[in-house]
């Protein structure tokens, strides 16, 4: 099974996230990430969705989110052709004296430290999931007291917006 | 509440009003996309919500609505009580509402209405609704809510509906606003009745029916995301098209889009310009005449051996608005292996869902076959008479054999009772192909499906995807309604009838003169046939009742909600009984067939078997030649 991106423009009414979620598990179709959000249009969401499928089965989940119909448009990103992002907060066992130690560990992935107490740091780093998966395992040894991730949002590279034709003509 | 009720106009005083307003062209009413056959331009009227709703079933053309009211719902019927365009039939339970309004829709292609109230009314047209989105019906189901303010609390007669109808409707709605409810009305008939149709729900809270309004009409469609496909792509034509004049064993493989299309006409001149010969999937029956030469008959588990070895032989699918159902192509991996496949579907997730499409048509399957019609012509004028291109003769030949070696029968049984499978065809003999028949689910179906000759489509309506055991009498009680001229027959198991036979009540109060034929096996027939064949002949729990028994008694039973009860157990009986049916119209006719019980439904390719492996019937594989 492949990992795929799929960026879903949504109208922004209630029970579209519920419709989109339950067209993957009645196809049974697995999701890996799903995050929602705003765009530049009002009225607008839009849902970046990451799903394990093959080939078939991606033109059959592309289809079917389509059928939806308040589902404006899907759009598969490549991922050599966008930028993909997560956010992490990690809160990691730290006193007085590893903390610095975790700190410059932390700089290495340019993730900074969002709250300290005597014996905890709390760090927010974002990436790919490769970047936040390898700075887990550096902040491993010292203990991780919680987590908390974000689905993963995507766009394409270059100067052209997925909106760019627009989603109200026939 | 009620006082405002009675200070608002009614709707009848409204549609008056509006009827004599000149009336200008409303705005999109050329398009096609603004669903108002009654072409009603209302300005701003001062109504409540429940008032809005019924203006709009009004507006937008609903003659017929069947349900039960109850709390939630209660203030839309109180308006209702004043409609002189709205028919209500208040049925006994809210899935013969649902069916009726299936019903109605797959006699005549308009779009049904059913109507419930929340929670158990609610959940009770679950089933109608899942049915009609498998086997795509238009139908708007229309229920009351609990008030907003209450939503989510558990409150008496609360369920989600809307969250629980989500993925068995092709759209709904939760109305809040009473000003939204013209266009969520509009919106659904649209959506319902364009593309593939299929069901919608609009869930209307109480508040919002029992709020003061504006109603005015026509409302704006604001479907942005909803844009069907419906003129092919020419290049997509013109490759089915070559195709088709190289291929040397190509077949039609119709399904139940033509009907829903409403394309027989041109697929029939398809059929005839090209010579190609036809199944017809059980949800196609009749879209192309049983009568004409090339149509080999329905494929499938049950279907004949020529169109089930039809297609497994095919060098060439051209599939019109069918689906590769599994019940039509048994094991997919063995299913017609040596076939191109050209695909056409207003549904672009069918093509390729279950089969690969070589060549995938996107659009109206009507407008698909003028463009292939159109092209063919053009095609076969510019062919040179040496090429061999559209040569069929020598497939038609071999496919006329198959059908000429394996026709449909049945055999009778050693003791002289009566076979389900006579009594069908009689019934067909006797009716004729203007009647409307409508089945339900099992080996009734099954033989309804084979033994009666359809020569039109909309004349053969039944459960295809959900298989709903139940469906027949409501679903003919709606059929009946569309089209009171017809003579319309529920062809029902004794099993399925026993399931929503109170519908009987609301055909005779309505003059509603159905005629019921419960193939009576006292028995679940076809599950009684899998236990026959796979499970040994252990016959766990599919005897309804010891054949000597009449629990009930169904003559009595048609005798006491004022049918006329028939019933027949001998053959001689059959067309006494069956004239006599189609004799009596001042009322509904329930003749119960005592039939044996140990028919079969033939021929059958076993669930999850290789087409090749169809037995014509039991013990009984047809014997190919070796060169095939």
């Amino acid at each position: 099974m492949s990992k795929h991106t799929l960026s879903v423009l949504v109208e922004d009414k209630p029970g579209v996230l519920t419709r989109v979620a339950a067209l993957f598990s009645r196809r049974g179709f697995n999701i890996d990430s799903l995050a929602v959000g705003q765009t530049e249009i009002p009225e607008i969401s839009r849902i970046t969705v990451v799903v394990e499928v093959e080939g078939a089965a991606l033109e059959q989940v592309t289809k079917q989110l389509n059928k939806l119909i308040e589902v404006l448009k899907v759009v598969e990103l490549e991922p050599n052709a966008s930028v993909q992002r997560e956010i992490m907060l990690v809160k990691v066992r730290a006193d007085a004296g590893t903390r610095s130690q975790v700190i410059d560990t932390i700089q290495l992935f340019k993730a900074k430290v969002v709250d300290v107490s005597t014996d905890a740091m709390t760090i927010e780093a974002t990436g790919n999931s490769d970047k936040l998966r390898a700075l887990l395992d550096v902040l491993e040894p010292f203990g991780i007291k919680e987590l908390v991730q974000s689905g993963m949002v995507a766009v394409g590279r270059g100067p052209r917006s997925i909106t760019d034709r627009s989603l109200r003509s026939a | 509440m009620s006082d405002t009720t009675k200070q608002a106009p009614s709707p009848a005083d409204v549609a008056s009003r509006a009827r004599q307003r000149p009336t200008p062209t409303a705005p999109g009413g050329q398009s096609g996309a603004a669903p108002t056959p009654g072409h009603e331009v209302v300005p701003g009227v001062v109504v409540t919500g429940a008032q809005s709703l019924v203006l709009s079933l009004e507006a937008i053309g609903a003659d017929t609505v069947f349900g039960i009211p109850g709390g939630a719902i209660l203030p839309a019927y109180d308006p209702l009580l004043d409609s002189t365009k709205v028919r209500h039939i208040l049925v006994r339970h809210e899935q013969g509402a649902g069916h009726a309004a299936e019903g109605y829709a797959a006699a005549t292609g308009r779009v049904g209405v059913c109507m419930a109230t929340s929670g158990p009314g609610a959940t009770n047209l679950v089933t109608p609704i899942a049915d009609a989105h498998m086997d795509s019906v238009p139908i708007v189901a229309i229920t009351g809510q609990v008030a907003s303010g209450s939503i989510g609390t558990d409150a008496f007669q609360e369920a989600d509906i809307r969250g629980i109808t989500m993925p068995i409707t092709k759209h709904n709605y939760l109305v809040t606003d009473p000003a939204k409810i013209p266009q969520a009305i509009a919106e659904a008939f649209h959506v319902a009745s364009t593309g593939r149709p299929g069901p919608v729900l609009v869930d209307i809270s109480k508040d919002a029916l029992q709020a003061t309004t504006t109603f005015s009409w026509p409302p704006q469609i604001d479907l942005p995301g909803y844009r069907p496909v419906t003129r092919p792509h020419g290049k997509q034509i013109r490759e089915a098209s070559r195709l088709m004049s190289e291929a040397k064993r190509p077949i039609l493989y119709v399904g139940g889009g033509v009907v829903r299309a409403h394309a027989s006409e041109q697929l029939r001149t398809l059929v005839d310009l090209t010579g190609i010969p036809v199944v017809t999937t059980l949800m196609a029956r009749g879209t192309v005449p049983d009568s004409h030469e090339l149509n080999l008959g329905m494929p499938g588990m049950h279907g004949t051996v020529a169109a089930v070895t039809g297609l497994q032989r095919s060098d060439l699918i051209i599939a019109l608005g069918a689906r590769f159902d599994d019940r039509v192509t048994g094991q997919l991996s063995t299913f017609a292996p040596g076939a191109k496949v050209i695909h056409a579907d207003i549904d672009p997730a069918e093509i390729s869902k279950n089969r690969t499409a070589d060549v995938p048509i996107v659009g109206d399957v009507g407008e698909v076959v003028n463009d292939l019609i159109t092209q063919i012509t053009l095609d076969r004028a510019t062919a040179s008479d040496d090429d061999q291109t559209w040569d069929f003769a020598s497939w038609r030949e071999q496919v006329a054999e198959w059908k000429a070696t394996f026709p449909l029968g049945y055999t009778d049984s050693d003791d002289g009772t009566l076979s389900p499978q006579y009594v069908i065809e009689r019934i067909g003999a006797l009716s004729g192909p203007e009647a409307t028949y409508v089945a339900g689910v099992g080996q009734h179906q099954m033989w309804a499906a084979q033994f009666v000759q359809y020569e039109r489509p909309n004349a053969w309506i039944n459960s295809g995807g959900l298989g709903t055991m139940g469906y027949s009498v409501p679903a003919a009680m709606g059929a009946k309604v569309a089209e009171p001229e017809r003579t319309v027959w529920a062809i029902d198991g004794d099993g399925c009838f026993q399931m929503t036979n109170q519908e009987l009540a609301t055909c005779v109060i309505n003059n509603i003169p159905i005629k019921v034929a419960i193939i009576n096996n006292s028995s679940l027939g076809m599950v009684r046939q899998w236990q026959t064949l796979f499970y040994n002949e252990r016959y766990s729990n599919t005897d309804l009742q010891p054949t000597t028994q009449r629990v009930p008694d169904f003559v009595k039973l048609a005798d006491a909600y004022g049918c006329l009860g028939l019933r027949a157990e001998t053959p001689a009986e059959v067309d006494e009984v069956i004239k006599l049916a189609l004799e009596t119209n001042d009322r509904p006719v329930v003749i119960d067939f005592i039939v044996h019980r140990d028919a079969m439904v033939w021929p059958m390719v076993p669930a999850g078997v290789s087409n090749d492996k169809i037995q014509a019937a039991r013990h009984a594989a047809p014997v190919w030649e070796r060169e095939d």
